[in-house]
């Protein structure tokens, strides 16, 4: 596919890559997506999901020398509070946000191109809100009791403080975690009937037979379920943005220098998806060469998430600019010592590291010939995950390690605990993404269906995916 | 074609068709002559076949609209008499009804109640999960979510005799006609 992937530098009219290769009928598609999961599993798929489950078991470890000493186990203690725990949660669900951005915002806006890739970044949503999940609970110190949280009547007589931000994090991340996975099911159900029908062995017709709920593709139940999928991804546009709204309310309801700022709403969910993107990029670049499917992720698709890498990181690098500038204009003492911390502080590499991966990196993808080096892309994305993963570091360490009172300043550092933790999710995410791709079609297949050339939609609407 | 099989055990008669432009074709021959009681099944939906089977509106947002309604009054209340009521605590001397803190799960519990009356009015109106359905006695309509397009009269139709829609259907661009058993 050389003609794909040089993206015609030369000429003057840029030559965008096509959605789905050519040649590709409404045949072709099922059978090419639909063998990845019918195959003989691949011997590189065992090495890598042993990997990943091995790093998995590094999580059950930590768990468990957890529960077993207590949180005194990680690096939390006064003034920080808050450490590794909240980090790597704003962090996960942040890489949440591009599945459902991809899934349910681009649907509404008619972006094509987000089908081959949509599937994919909904199960990427999943799991990374499972691992997110995990923090909150942990941290608590007695996760046992993490029911307590919930609303129900109960014989101590207790409800929970709903004007409290840290409620308002368990209704918005359940909400989310909830509508993320019905919203991935509804998708996954014509194709479960796919797999059904051609599979040859009997436990897989079996298994996904009860998936498909006897799906059968009739008209009437297409127009329901049409009608279902586009209220979903209405409903989900709104939610997405309220979720990371809301973890930035943890912060930014306190009174903390650097957190108390209005800026935040925006700027976390900005970060959310760029931080998204990297993932969704770091994801596919490598899969679509390993199972061969550059004809569904093409280049367009590669280059598309590179701009809107860029797009949100640029709002970004402007959110850092106004911290800054509110730490001068506020006139506020304690802002402006929290920038200067930042900058000359004993953190200040750190930050120095964030600008670098989060705002200087980044610029590459103003020119053309990194937005089309799939290498490029690849290393890009992960400067940006890891620079992410700095910004909230800096967010909650650098403002809590030295606030209003000097008596009470104080270093933070994660012990090896907190490491494990957070490498062992990164072991569950990878865990469940090979599952993922090994059992189900990572590419919707359906919607494949309608966007190769010569599938009849009907209406005035030939020339989007629904 | 396939043997054809007694009129009580019959559940319709089915069209195979190559293309959606055959199936519309043919939705529109079959409904011009009289027939009402037909479905069709393809591998991914089809805005125009929907017309042509004269489909009305989903029912479905009105179900939606009523499950964020649901979600929102619910969690509303709920914050209400939990925080006013039965559980009242002085939090920073904000007032127990502190209704701009109470949007957040409101908001929240507005969605989670509307995606799930999507989900589940879809359920309800599809009349799924449904495990057996006489469709799948033709062996080649496993093909329907692949590539092919089908057209099922069905029995209970008022017009209904097995000879003359296996005539109707031989006459459309039908690369196989078979009877569907029960």
């Amino acid at each position: 596919m050389a003609t794909l992937e040089d993206g015609g530098t030369a000429s003057p009219q840029p030559y965008r890559p096509p959605v789905v290769a050519p040649g590709h009928t409404t045949t072709s598609v099922t059978d090419k997506i639909s063998e990845v999961v019918l195959q003989k599993t691949p011997r590189w798929w065992f090495l890598g999901f042993g990997v990943s489950f091995m790093l998995f078991m590094l999580f059950l470890v930590s768990v468990t020398w957890l529960l077993v000493k207590g949180v005194g186990v990680y690096g939390i203690n006064w003034p920080v509070g808050w450490g590794f725990d909240i980090i790597n949660f704003v962090w996960w669900i942040g890489i949440g946000h591009a599945g459902t951005l991809i899934s349910a915002i681009l649907l509404l806006l008619r972006q094509e191109w987000r089908t081959s890739i949509n599937r994919f970044a909904e199960a990427m949503t999943l799991f990374a809100v499972a691992c997110a999940g995990m923090y909150p609970l942990l941290h608590l110190g007695r996760p046992w009791l993490f029911y307590w949280l919930l609303p129900y009547p109960n014989t101590m007589n207790l409800w929970p403080q709903f004007r409290s931000p840290l409620i308002w994090d368990v209704f918005a991340v359940s909400t989310y975690a909830t509508v993320s996975a019905l919203f991935w099911y509804v998708g996954l159900i014509p194709d479960l009937a796919t797999l059904r029908d051609r599979s040859k062995k009997r436990i897989a017709q079996i298994i996904y037979g009860f998936g498909a709920m006897g799906w059968r593709g009739s008209a009437a139940h297409w127009h329901n379920y049409e009608t279902a999928y586009l209220l979903l991804a209405g409903l989900a546009t709104p939610l997405v943005i309220s979720v990371h709204t809301v973890v930035s309310f943890d912060f930014a309801i306190g009174i903390i220098p650097g957190w108390h700022a209005t800026i935040f709403p925006p700027y976390f969910v900005a970060g959310a998806i760029y931080a998204g993107f990297a993932m969704v990029l770091t994801l596919s670049i490598p899969l679509r060469k390993l199972f061969k499917l550059e004809d569904f992720i093409t280049m367009r698709h590669l280059q598309n998430m590179g701009k809107v890498m860029l797009a949100t990181g640029m709002i970004v690098v402007y959110g850092y600019l106004m911290e800054v500038f509110f730490a001068w204009y506020s006139g506020n003492l304690y802002e402006a010592f929290m920038i200067w911390n930042r900058a000359f502080g004993p953190y200040r590499y750190h930050w120095y590291a964030l600008l670098l991966c989060n705002a200087v990196v980044p610029q590459l993808l103003w020119f053309r010939r990194f937005r089309t080096s799939p290498l490029a892309l690849f290393v890009i994305s992960m400067f940006v995950s890891v620079g992410m993963w700095l910004e909230r570091f800096i967010i909650i360490v650098t403002s809590l390690h030295r606030d209003f009172l000097p008596a009470s300043w104080g270093m933070y550092s994660g012990t090896i605990w907190d490491w494990g933790t957070f490498i062992g999710t990164i072991g569950l995410f990878l865990s469940l993404l090979f599952l993922f791709i090994r059992f189900l079609p990572m590419i919707s297949i359906f919607e494949m269906r309608t966007i190769v050339p010569g599938a009849t939609r009907g209406g005035e609407s030939t020339e989007v995916p629904r | 074609m396939n043997r054809p099989v007694k009129r009580k055990m019959l559940y319709g008669v089915m069209a195979e068709l190559a293309s959606a432009e055959d199936l519309i074709e043919a939705v529109e021959k079959v409904r011009a002559a009289g027939y009402t009681k037909l479905d069709a099944y393809t591998p991914y939906p089809i805005e125009a076949l929907s017309e042509a089977l004269g489909h009305h509106r989903s029912k479905l947002p009105l179900i939606v609209l009523g499950g964020g309604i649901a979600g929102a009054l619910g969690g509303y209340l709920l914050q209400y008499w939990t925080q006013v009521i039965v559980y009242p605590m002085n939090i920073g001397g904000r007032p127990f009804h502190s209704w701009p803190a109470f949007i957040v799960p409101t908001f929240e519990t507005t969605i989670l109640g509307a995606a799930l009356s999507a989900v589940l009015g879809m359920f309800f109106l599809n009349g799924l999960p449904h495990p057996y359905h006489p469709v799948f006695n033709v062996p080649r309509f496993a093909l329907a979510s692949r590539d092919r397009y089908f057209l099922v009269i069905e029995a209970d139709d008022p017009l209904f005799d097995p000879e003359a829609v296996r005539h109707l259907l031989g006459e459309i661009h039908a690369s196989e006609v078979s009877d569907v058993e029960r």
